[in-house]
């Protein structure tokens, strides 16, 4: 008696999961048709809305979601964002490119996210031809995955040089320590920079430490810097790991000034280093406080829209989806992906939140460096 | 050197101890491994923020408050993942299965309710270093072993001294004969995943005041290494949990100060594949014993 009311019970939620199911697919049909008619382009934007880079992720959702609003308010060329999960997962990331490049059909995609993940899943953008633009991925070597890989992400190679030369103009240090997280493909390509820039400029590197994402104790590394005394800290981390660090540093009385590289751009990494992150250097397209029109509207819009300050990788993923417009206007067309790839290759004179921009001839951005410093909480430019 | 990265160990350490007292207690009495410690653990962690920065409490009582809302949880989790399995007599690994459910949906709840992004407590928490010139120790982290060793000594004389202590080891020796002897060991149980998560909660509020960092899933790798360090000390053996948490703590530590950064993992962990070689049983059980608390 009690087994069948059991299979009745799962007999009537099969059926109203599959009733959900129809009623869901009628949804979505509609929705398709509606994109499909007139001047629509589909942009697809694979970033992570969950798991541990979600902070990063809901920022580049946050950035895009903005700019295609106020794109769609103003221009006749309509845009149509589809979000998939990346996770920050190599194989969810090529699952999302998958489904939108081969079933949603999409114009061009914004993302994936991490350069690790696009470097599993940009391989099926380029095998498919849809141009794929990374606004954070800053590894070396993005673009090389094939002809339709862009990125307006300003690649570590070129931030942290500019940064460290600056730095060692100003400040004259002679010994430096490196700490990097092993695990993360992004941190260890840096780390080469770090290493290669400070062979160039004759600084002795005293100790290299390492650590792993999602690390919260570092004060056997640091204990172990301490000792040796070096006049600067070079790190290379997200800003989670950044700020621990710093935090970790001062407590320790460690006052030395610290580079770091794209995480320590971040709004967040401000708010959990708090007053350890005096002395703290980046080099960075995004200025926030840049005497700059743009800049500022943009700023506005965002305070306005989510109650909180853009950071970095807002900023970048708001210009790539102006960036993609920008193309898809000029080559005239919302279904032929090679020639907006075209178009998006020849793009000159763009000028967007993060600065003047142009594509070199391997599609990696060339623009301007700031390189900023935090003095009483503030980023300032260094000088 | 030595002394500073001994009293950095023994600080990690003593997070690592009180972890994994939750996992040995527990499976001292139900001979079953919860995986959802370390998320209880983190949202010790959450709770204890949130008295701290939206009701202006002390430190100390949101630590109480966190073990509050820690043994709270640890009722639900009895209630809904534990018992009901228990009545129906299936495999033992079916618990095991169930905690790692309610760890994911834990850890999902989380990260609806709080958002990725790391937090911290106020710096005003992090009070300032104290120098004894062979070593400097800042006051939290004072605050946060001596919070620790304290938890462990109370656990120690509830379990050897009280009448309930009597109880859940009677029940950790065997269920029906507790229960023959009139022990209700359903309450015993109860008792002891409530207390397990209460200690599973300050931990994650210890954690957080010295390492700085609360987020959603900060309590994986955190219930990893309580797993480690239930392993080392000998399953269910409460002095070999604490003992054995010292242990990795220092060894990671030095692993790091003599060795290189990259293997700190590693070596913690290996050590613990050694160990298991040379007594399987754990450092601190007899053999044959299986580890009772």
């Amino acid at each position: 008696m009690e087994k069948k009311s059991v299979f009745k019970k799962i007999a009537a939620m099969s059926l109203a999961a599959v009733m959900l199911l129809a009623v869901a697919g009628c949804g979505g049909g509609e929705k398709k048709k509606e994109a499909d008619g007139g001047n629509t382009a589909k942009i697809g934007l694979v970033t992570a809305t969950t798991g541990g880079a979600a902070a990063y992720g809901l920022a580049i959702k946050k950035g895009s979601e903005l700019a295609v609003e106020e794109i769609n308010a103003k221009s006749k060329t309509k845009l149509a964002l589809l979000i998939e999960d990346e996770k920050g997962v190599k194989n969810e990331a090529i699952n999302a490119m998958n489904k939108l490049i081969h079933k949603d059909n999409v114009l061009v995609v914004s993302g994936p996210m991490l350069s690790g993940t696009m470097f599993a899943a940009g391989p099926i953008a380029q095998q498919a031809g849809v141009p794929a633009l990374g606004t954070s991925t800053t590894a070396e070597g993005i673009t090389d995955i094939g002809n339709f890989i862009f990125r307006n992400a300003v690649p570590e190679s070129i931030a942290i040089p500019a940064a460290v030369e600056k730095a060692h103009k100003i400040l004259g240090f002679k010994k430096v320590a490196i700490m990097y997280s092993n695990n993360n493909d992004m941190q260890v390509s840096v780390f080469n920079t770090y290493k290669q820039v400070f062979a160039k400029l004759g600084t002795e590197v005293v100790a290299i430490e390492t650590f792993a994402d999602k690390d919260t104790d570092y004060s056997a590394q640091l204990t172990k810097i301490q000792q040796l005394n070096p006049d600067i800290l070079a790190v290379a981390a997200l800003y989670q790991e950044g700020s621990l660090i710093l935090k970790k540093a001062r407590d320790m009385g460690m006052k030395m000034p610290v580079i770091g590289n794209n995480g320590f751009n971040s709004p967040e990494f401000m708010k959990l280093a708090g007053l350890a992150a005096e002395g703290a250097i980046v080099g960075s397209p995004w200025f926030p406080e840049k005497q700059d029109e743009k800049v500022q509207n943009f700023r506005k819009a965002f305070k306005a829209k989510y109650q909180h300050e853009p950071d970095q990788f807002s900023a970048q993923a708001y210009d790539g989806i102006y960036l993609l417009h920008a193309a898809i206007e000029k080559a005239g067309t919302v279904s032929d992906r090679k020639k907006v790839r075209d178009s998006l290759a020849s793009i000159k004179d763009f000028s967007g939140v993060t600065g003047k921009f142009a594509f070199d001839d391997k599609r990696n951005p060339k623009m301007d460096i700031n390189v900023l410093i935090v003095k009483g909480g503030k980023f300032v430019e260094l000088k | 050197m030595f002394f500073q990265q001994l009293v950095n160990g023994l600080t990690l350490g003593s997070s690592y101890a009180v972890i994994a007292i939750g996992y040995t207690l527990i499976f001292g009495v139900l001979n079953i491994i919860n995986m959802a410690h370390g998320e209880i653990f983190m949202l010790g962690a959450f709770i204890g923020l949130l008295l701290v920065t939206k009701f202006q409490f002390g430190i100390f009582t949101a630590l109480l408050g966190a073990m509050v809302g820690g043994a709270i949880l640890g009722y639900l989790l009895e209630r809904t993942a534990l018992r009901p399995l228990r009545q129906k007599k299936v495999s033992h690994l079916a618990p095991l299965i169930s905690t790692i459910g309610v760890a994911i949906f834990l850890e999902s709840v989380a990260l609806n309710l709080f958002g990725p992004q790391t937090r911290a407590f106020p710096s005003e928490f992090s009070g300032h270093l104290l120098d004894f010139s062979f070593f400097k120790i800042s006051m939290i982290q004072v605050i946060s072993l001596g919070t620790a060793v304290f938890l462990m000594l109370v656990l120690q004389l509830l379990i050897e001294k009280t009448k309930v202590g009597k109880s859940i080891r009677a029940t950790a020796e065997n269920v029906e004969t507790a229960g023959l002897l009139g022990i209700n060991t359903n309450k015993v149980i109860v008792w002891t995943v409530m207390l397990a998560s209460a200690l599973g909660a300050a931990a994650g509020v210890l954690v957080a005041l010295s390492f700085d960092a609360i987020e959603p899933t900060m309590g994986v790798m955190m219930g990893f290494k309580g797993l480690a360090v239930l392993i080392l000390g000998g399953l269910g053996n409460i002095k070999g949990a604490m003992a054995g948490g010292f242990i990795l703590g220092v060894a990671e530590v030095f692993s790091v100060a003599y060795g290189a950064s990259s293997y700190r993992d590693a070596v913690g962990f290996g050590m613990i594949i050694i160990l298991l070689f040379w007594r399987p049983q754990g450092l601190f059980s007899k053999a044959g014993e299986g580890g009772r608390p």
